[in-house]
């Protein structure tokens, strides 16, 4: 492998995972990013119809 | 809203429950089988050095812009209750044709179900062959022919058979999971299983990567047969040739990564060596084609899948962050991951002559379960990576069934558990076709070009000119910056109006020359292209059958469309107002 193949592929590779890692930090550190979910429990959205028809 | 007729009124109105989770879930359609073997191939092909300029090139003019274009009239029209492509292009371009040009948003992923949950299948059944230890391999050629008596290549229902070894148990498999998952809805279905699924791949991809690094050079009577040839071949920004003269005149050219091999073929008068730099390589247009195709179908854009996640945000939702995340992922998957993984392995145990000139199946489905089979604990690393192509395949081929969904459920008026059956009803028989007629995988090869090629370019030129033009290029990113976390940078309004529409043009144009009139742009000779030879020249009657299946699939979801009320509505609602 040259010298340039060895640039190269090192600064593609920081370059997409510190992208990476600043996206999903970003992310995680906006206000308002909420987990809504819990447990796993089966339900559909024709149940949600059933429940609540308006 | 309020007072107003919205597609929302007979249905639910369903949310991702998340941020991250919407992001996991675009980023899990975005990352695929293309990510760990199309990119390696196009890449190492092209030169490493010159093919990345033009794939960064085509990231910032037309993969970003656009991904942000579809989040952005995505979460509008989704506010309006608008989930699937023709009614969001309906709500957007405000006239009465506008929807059905979003016939394509609908036929694309459908119809690319048809054929990719068949791929799905193979991943899944690679990966419990691996864990049963019977993918042993005395070389390439014998990998060849697994795969091949695996999916039916020798004739058409060959691949119907049931048995560990036949695709069939597995593709009924995979084909009822996504269903299952898609009936469960966005939140509990999707967003649920690509919470899982996308760390675990990027998990299982770093176990494989540091197995791959940590190889050397596996055959010591061949040590130029080793990993870092293997990422010299793929990353070096000069290619080298050995040129041979040969008895008819012609002249033989090898290319070769090995230092040591460079310098004994430069000292024998027999050869000559040639070097190629980045500068000749980015003169090449079929290496821009490549880069700007890769970044198209990496991203998943054009698909109209995007447009679809994203009207189930909500009206703050920030969609700006999400779409530079999810493309990151995808991004980080491709170059960080599958840019260190195949074309190393493939390299230090088959060498170049192995892996160059590889496709996509090649690669995956010869060289790769070659590589495992010679690797220690190769078995247990070769059902690793398979799964981790199952789990990357999974995550795509859902986010192929909700705009087919979102549309039945909109137009038709139907309830998930009734659009879940009819959806299932019509990828069934098209399933059954592509698997029907696996001889030389040609319903899979026709379908995968005109509808996962051809139209990509149709569909994603008219969401650009509908973002840039139709609704403005101002009033876009005014509503894409509602909620957003972060702003997107000022040149993209010039790049979005101008850049994107023109760079698009001409990498369809060069697509059309090269893929459909078969120019070279090296001989400046022209062949009419396979595709076109199936269907005009010597007709092939699975061809017209596959180009029959994606015109009668157009024709139900216009017919469907043309009877649909909601959509008159909101033309004579915004006509009022």
């Amino acid at each position: 492998m040259t010298t340039g193949g060895w640039i190269i592929m090192s600064v593609s590779v920081a370059a997409v995972t510190l992208l990476f890692v600043w996206s999903i930090a970003k992310v995680l550190r906006t206000p308002g990013e909420t987990e809504k979910m819990h447990g796993f429990e089966f339900e559909t959205p024709d149940e949600k119809t059933d429940r609540d028809p308006s | 809203m309020a007072g107003s007729a919205s597609a929302s009124n007979h249905r639910p109105r369903e949310n991702w429950s998340s941020r991250l989770g919407v992001i996991l879930a675009v980023s899990g359609s975005a990352v695929g089988l293309g990510n760990f073997l199309r990119f390696p191939g196009q890449a190492a092909q092209y030169g490493g050095g010159a093919f990345m300029i033009a794939y960064v090139i085509s990231f910032l003019l037309i993969g970003l812009p656009i991904c942000w274009s579809e989040w952005a009239m995505g979460r509008y029209a989704g506010q309006r209750g608008y989930n699937s492509c023709p009614g969001i292009f309906n709500f957007v371009g405000r006239h009465r044709f506008a929807k059905y040009a979003g016939v394509i948003g609908v036929i694309i992923p459908v119809v690319i179900y048809m054929y990719y949950v068949y791929i799905e299948a193979w991943c899944l059944g690679y990966a419990v062959n691996f864990l049963r230890g019977t993918m042993k391999f005395a070389d390439a050629e014998a990998a060849g022919a697994y795969w091949k008596d695996f999916i039916g290549f020798h004739r058409d229902g060959e691949a119907l058979g049931f048995g560990l070894e036949k695709v069939g148990p597995y593709l009924i498999l995979v084909f009822v999971l996504n269903f299952v998952l898609i009936y469960r809805g966005l939140a509990k279905g999707i967003e649920w299983f690509c919470k899982y699924a996308m760390p675990a791949l990027i998990v299982l991809a770093l176990i494989i990567l540091v197995r791959v690094l940590t190889l050397g050079a596996p055959d010591a009577s061949k040590p130029e047969n080793s990993v870092v040839n293997g990422l010299g071949f793929m990353w070096n920004p000069t290619k080298t040739f050995v040129v041979q003269d040969m008895p008819d005149g012609t002249k033989a050219r090898t290319e070769v990564v090995d230092p040591d091999k460079i310098a004994l073929a430069a000292k024998n008068p027999k050869f000559t060596i040639e070097t190629v730099g980045v500068l000749a390589q980015l003169k090449n247009p079929q290496l821009w084609l490549a880069a700007a195709g890769q970044i198209f179908f990496s991203l998943s854009v054009g698909f109209g899948i995007i447009l679809t996640y994203a009207s189930y945000l909500r009206s703050r939702d920030d969609v700006v962050l999400s779409g530079l995340s999810a493309a990151s992922a995808n991004e980080f998957c491709e170059v960080g991951l599958g840019g260190l993984i195949t074309i190393p392995a493939g390299l230090a145990f088959l060498g170049v002559t192995g892996v160059s000139g590889q496709g996509t199946f090649g690669l995956g489905f010869n060289v790769l379960p070659m590589v495992f089979s010679e690797m220690p604990a190769g078995n247990f690393f070769g059902f690793l990576f398979f799964f981790l192509l199952f789990l990357a395949a999974v995550t795509s081929s859902l986010s192929m069934l909700q705009p087919g969904i979102a549309f039945i459920e909109e137009a038709m008026n139907l309830g998930r558990k009734m659009s879940v059956a009819v959806l299932g009803f019509i990828t069934a028989v098209g399933c059954g076709f592509v698997v029907y007629f696996s001889k030389d995988i040609r319903a899979l090869d026709t379908l995968d070009f005109w509808v996962g090629t051809f139209l990509i370019f149709i569909l994603a030129t008219i969401q650009v000119i509908l973002f840039s033009w139709v609704m403005g290029v101002d009033r876009g990113f005014e509503e894409a910056h509602k909620g957003a976390a972060i702003r997107v940078p000022g040149i993209f309004r010039f790049i979005l109006k101008y850049v994107s529409p023109l760079f698009l043009l001409i990498v369809f144009v060069m697509w059309l020359l090269v893929n459909v009139f078969g120019v070279s742009f090296e001989t400046g000779q022209s062949k009419l292209s396979g595709y076109v030879v199936d269907l005009f020249v010597e007709p092939q009657v699975v061809s017209w059958m596959s180009v029959c299946l994606i015109v009668l699939v157009g024709a139900m979801v216009t017919l469907i469309l043309s009877r649909a009320t909601i959509y008159r509505s909101e033309l004579a609602n915004s006509d009022g107002e």
